[in-house]
């Protein structure tokens, strides 16, 4: 068979060596690492009196568990501190280049490898983090890895995967106003549910998808493991070689030349067959909301809770505790509940064109009485531009406050949980039990949906507001 | 990493039947900062097993004295969420060898199977009826034999054959790890990154 899909060829030109009745050894070509899945690889290695074998190859910062005020001064809560420390002290040790607090690079992993430029068609990436497959969005193979696969990444630049099977999701049409990359994640995962994408790869495809900035493929691709699928990826066109020229490790000159004749090769064959294949209309996506405790139950911002009548035995009692933890009952509007907390940020959602976009929707209005909101950039780089472009003082002026970059409530390691009982509009990619503080009741939306929770004090529609937006 | 090489278990099993049991369930995210992989089973199911004061629930399936073994039966699509292997040591630090499931998420079941913890798939049918059979009696006893891949219910003395890549059942039934395989390549990684460049 001679017709390869996108993600065939450039998995099968990463193999090393195929073990016997085993998985492939697949060559990694940038790994990045953040501070909480890597210590244990690092003590690991050492252990095992090894070195790093491809420091160049490696990049990291700490992400997950640092505050987002006062950076500039030292670590308050003692294991965070910990844990950061560790991150450099390794570092240092085996010339791995770090993106540490302060430094004008550091951010979220997800959003400082695109940035930066080492996010590039055709490689393999991965880091100790599900959301790594935010980088396929530029026809990459990203995906998450254990920290005993981080422990081999750094021994040997290679891991043992097997290889997975091969999706295509295909958004078609023009999207409606107010509708965003967001909602098509959230509205795909509510279609196929948290576990049908497993043991897949997806390629997402269609105008809809093609249609979209950088920015918005990231947010798509990073919601690809909700789905339960190893990882996402597009094919890289016009738009991904405009976002990728001119930065910090673009290839320059000559080698450009090269790149983009290589990347222009990187496309699914018309005749390549896909195991699995979904076609949605992008006329049929609303602005989407999460009203449970997992990504796939969230549905259009104007309907109901399902009844969930169709559901029986262990799906029907997953569906009802569901439910009892969010205080909401079947076949409720979800327009107009109360909610007190909205956090914007989060590899998902923390980019540049989601804080435009959620400072373009509030400009001229205020943040309702009530509400707390955590405005949390994805990185340095995104906190300077829109200091750049006046976004803080907009945000300023509506009431609300910009924070300093790193994953913040999007998992609650820091400070920065949601309390027990409350509701959260949130940006971010998660709404499990928890995920954003103990107790802590998650809605997943759009920075639109956020922006409009965050003026009114309760879920709205964000279409509702378009006129003057 | 070492752990204990996998042949044969016959042990009771702790049902836990809920679907989507996602790592952040496992193991919160708040309980990830340690730089050491110990200590992590005192906080399983952190949140279901204990209330906001730290007391046990008595709800909760591993705060029932009834339940015990190094078995955890788990709903569909078991450890979706965050890859974090956390999730996986604090299973298997908790005492067990074996997860059973009709249905695991990817990096998951990758983790458990790096850690020395077992993940075997059965029917779902197969499943329902574990949990009728703990349920009936707690102490029934179940046996995965890794070496012709099968589990069985002892009480009904029906059994499935379960599915497991052939290295990993070499490396599982061997107490070995990938480091050392991927090590040992180094020349011919060396000699692929030419390629490359
Ligand atoms: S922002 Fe959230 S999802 Fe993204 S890397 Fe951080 S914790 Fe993970």
């Amino acid at each position: 068979m001679t017709t390869k899909t996108l993600f065939d060829k450039i998995w099968d030109s990463h193999v090393v060596q195929q073990v016997e009745g085993g998985p492939d050894v697949l060559y990694i070509d940038r790994h990045l690492v953040h501070e909480v899945t890597s210590p244990v690889a690092f003590l690991g290695l050492e252990t095992r009196g090894l070195k790093v074998f491809r420091p160049e190859n490696t990049i990291a910062t700490p992400d997950h568990n640092v505050p987002t005020i006062n950076q500039h001064m030292t670590i308050q809560e003692e294991l965070s501190r910990h844990q950061v420390d560790m991150l450099t002290r390794n570092c240092e040790k085996h010339g791995i280049q770090l993106c540490g607090l302060n430094h004008p690079w550091h951010g979220i992993v997800h959003v400082i490898g695109p940035e930066l430029g080492i996010t590039q068609p055709g490689r393999t990436i991965v880091c100790g983090d599900s959301h790594t497959s935010t980088h396929g969005a530029f026809g990459a193979i990203a995906f998450g890895i254990g920290t005993s696969e981080v422990e081999m990444v750094l021994a040997s630049q290679c891991i043992l995967q097997p290889k997975p099977k091969r999706m295509r999701i295909s958004v078609e049409g023009t999207l409606k106003k107010g509708v965003t990359a967001k909602d098509i994640a959230l509205y795909i995962i509510s279609k196929i549910s948290t576990s049908g994408g497993t043991g897949h790869f997806i390629e997402y495809a269609g105008s809809a998808i093609r249609s979209l900035s950088m920015e918005g493929r990231m947010t798509i691709c990073n919601m690809s493991i909700e789905s339960g699928a190893r990882g996402g990826m597009i094919a890289p066109d016009e738009t991904t070689f405009n976002y990728i020229k001119g930065r910090e490790y673009a290839p320059k000159g000559e080698e450009w030349d090269k790149a983009v004749a290589y990347w222009n090769t990187l496309k699914s064959d018309e005749d390549a067959v896909f195991d699995t294949e979904y076609t949605y209309d992008a006329a049929d996506i609303e602005p989407m909301i999460t009203y449970g405790t997992n990504p796939g139950m969230g549905t259009g911002i104007t309907r109901n809770i399902p009844l969930g009548d169709d559901l029986a035995g262990s799906d029907k009692l997953t569906f009802e505790k569901s439910l009892q933890y969010m205080g909401y009952h079947a076949g409720e509007r979800l327009l107009g509940k109360p909610i007190d907390y909205v956090f914007v940020g989060s590899c998902t959602n923390g980019r540049i064109e989601d804080l435009r976009a959620f400072a373009g929707f509030i400009r001229g209005k205020k943040k309702a009485p009530g509400v707390t909101a955590w405005i949390v950039p994805g990185s340095k780089q995104v906190e300077k531009a829109a200091q750049e472009e006046g976004l803080i003082d907009i945000l300023n002026e509506a009431g609300f406050e910009l924070r300093q970059p790193g994953c913040s409530a999007c998992l609650a390691m820091n400070d920065d949980k949601i309390p027990e009982g409350k509701y959260a509009v949130s940006t971010s990619n998660r709404n499990f039990e928890g995920r954003q503080g103990p107790g802590a009741r998650t809605l997943l939306a759009s920075p639109l949906t956020a922006a409009a929770a965050a003026v009114t004090g309760m879920i709205t529609d964000p279409r509702e507001f378009l006129i003057d937006y | 990493m070492s752990y204990d090489k996998f042949t044969t278990i016959t042990s009771p099993a702790v049902p836990l039947p809920v679907e989507n049991v996602d790592t952040d369930q496992i193991i919160p995210a708040r309980f990830l900062k340690a730089v050491e992989r110990k200590g992590f089973g005192d906080n399983l199911f952190r949140d279901w097993r204990y209330d906001r004061s730290g007391l046990p629930k008595a709800d909760f399936v591993l705060n029932n004295p009834v339940y015990s073994g190094q078995i955890l039966v788990g709903g569909k699509n078991f450890g979706s969420g965050s890859s974090r292997e956390h999730a996986a040591w604090a299973i298997y630090d908790y005492g067990f060898r074996v997860v059973v499931s009709s249905f695991f998420a990817d990096i998951f079941k990758n983790n458990a199977l790096n850690n020395g913890l077992l993940p075997v798939v059965v029917s779902a049918e197969f499943l329902q009826k574990i949990f009728n059979t703990i349920e009936s009696d707690p102490k029934a006893e179940f046996t995965v034999d890794l070496a012709s891949q099968t589990f069985t219910n002892v009480t009904s003395g029906e059994s499935e054959p379960f599915d497991i890549n052939p290295y990993k059942k070499h490396c599982l039934m061997n107490g070995l790890d990938d480091i050392d395989f991927l090590v040992s390549l180094k020349d011919e990684i060396a000699e692929f990154e030419k390629t490359r460049l």
